[in-house]
């Protein structure tokens, strides 16, 4: 039965960096580009790691994915901002 | 897992590897051909973790996908007459839109420099798949690895891979260390520091108000690690330099290397090949090998060496980030 919710936990997780990648590769500018990515960096590994958690079935090995998930969350969501920080003082020539 | 899945995972692996290969070669665009570089190592570093090579995947992820890429960046950012050059390319391509490019001399030159380089490439490949081969079908009655596990016991560590580098082959460590010393040299005599970094705005300040300490830990639990897990002084060191470089990025003007003393920087820069030699030539004056240690002590001094070694190691690859010696300057004070 865990089996089961863990399969489909990663299945939702593949999902969402399917359609991250689908977005990346086919939205017309950057700031969608990256409003595609995001979604799958933050819900996607969330989804992804949950399942990976359940399947292991192991406290340690949870808290390291938890910590895991976080650190990415934190890292991706500062480069997002820069990457776009970056695009709007180019365009606006600052 | 069955091994028909793990064939899937392998090809997937090694397709996506050679395509980003590939890809680096290809691109046009200097700085797109470095991100795909960087891409290029975390694959490798997930080729190295299927390889069972745990130490290898981490050294590639924090050197080779991390720091030189940062490396790389930095130094396509700032290499000269970067406009110029873009500018002769875009008027060429529009002059001569039916000529070949590589009539043009400089291109013409830049691609017999990149095939005599494919050609070296494909001979090392060759000399390393039939080296390869040759150790995989003979027959010696004792391996290396044999050897190594049956005097694991002796080396005052029970990581293997530790063992060979900073004991039973330290002798190779020593003189990577050297190596990585007589690049500072270099770097110092080409250029100065470079400059230009803006002070980071408040969401890069947050994400470097928590990734630096976090970087310093694990540099710090990697070294310790290394003793009888993967780790060691190399990937400790490339994480400690990550937190420079970030710091360096966020335009901070303290990044962790001594302050207007040039002293203590060739102090620093020195302990990682000073340290390892002093402990091997006292073992020479005790009247053991050079670099024999005694097995009860054997842990204890490699400890002692790697930290050294890791300062060394962070400080030079801090340094090469930088391109130059700090300059010491009082008029910025963040």
């Amino acid at each position: 039965m865990i089996n089961i919710i863990a399969s489909l936990l990663m299945l939702g997780g593949l999902i969402f960096f399917l359609c991250g990648s689908i977005g990346l590769l086919r939205l017309p500018d950057l700031y969608s580009r990256l409003h595609a990515l995001t979604k799958a960096d933050n819900l996607g590994l969330g989804l992804l790691l949950t399942g990976l958690a359940l399947y292991q079935q192991d406290l340690l090995f949870a808290l390291k994915l938890v910590l895991i998930w976080l650190a990415v969350l934190a890292a991706s969501s500062a480069s997002a901002y820069l990457i776009a920080q970056h695009a709007r003082r180019q365009e606006t020539g600052q | 897992m069955n091994t028909t899945n793990m064939l899937f995972i392998d090809i997937l692996l090694v397709t996506s590897l050679l395509s980003l290969a590939w890809a680096t070669l290809t691109a046009t665009d200097a700085r797109r051909s470095v991100i795909l570089f960087i891409a290029f190592g975390l694959v490798l570093t997930l080729a190295w973790a299927r390889l069972l090579a745990p130490d290898v995947a981490l050294a590639e992820a924090a050197i080779g996908a991390g720091l030189s890429g940062a490396l790389l960046l930095a130094a396509v950012q700032h290499r000269p007459h970067r406009a110029v050059s873009a500018e002769r390319l875009n008027s060429g391509m529009l002059d001569n839109e039916k000529q070949n490019n590589s009539n043009r001399p400089d291109l013409k030159s830049s691609v017999a420099i990149r095939w005599s380089i494919t050609l070296f490439c494909i001979v090392l490949a060759f000399i390393l798949i039939w080296a390869l081969l040759l150790a995989l079908s003979s027959e010696t009655s004792e391996t290396l690895a044999q050897s190594v596990s049956a005097n694991l016991a002796n080396s005052g560590v029970s990581n293997p891979v530790t063992a060979v580098l900073l004991n039973f082959r330290a002798y190779d460590t020593l003189l990577e260390l050297a190596v990585l010393l007589t690049a500072v040299l270099g770097i110092f005599a080409l250029s100065e520091e470079r400059t230009g970094y803006l002070p980071a705005g408040p969401v890069f300040n947050g994400l470097v108000s928590w990734l630096v300490p976090a970087l310093i830990l694990m540099a710090g639990y990697l070294l310790w690690v290394g003793a009888h897990a993967p780790g060691g002084a190399f990937q400790a060191g490339a994480t400690l330099a990550a937190a420079g470089v970030v710091l360096r990025l966020a335009g901070k003007r303290i990044i962790g290397l001594p302050q207007g003393s040039a002293l203590l920087m060739n102090m620093i820069l020195l302990s990682g090949v000073g340290l390892f030699l002093l402990v091997g030539l006292t073992m020479l004056v005790l009247g053991r090998p050079f670099l024999g240690y005694p097995p009860a002590m054997a842990g204890y001094l490699i400890l002692l060496i790697e930290t050294a070694a890791m300062i060394s190691i962070a400080a030079t690859l801090i340094l090469a980030f930088l391109g130059g010696r700090p300059q010491n300057r009082q008029d910025e004070s963040c």
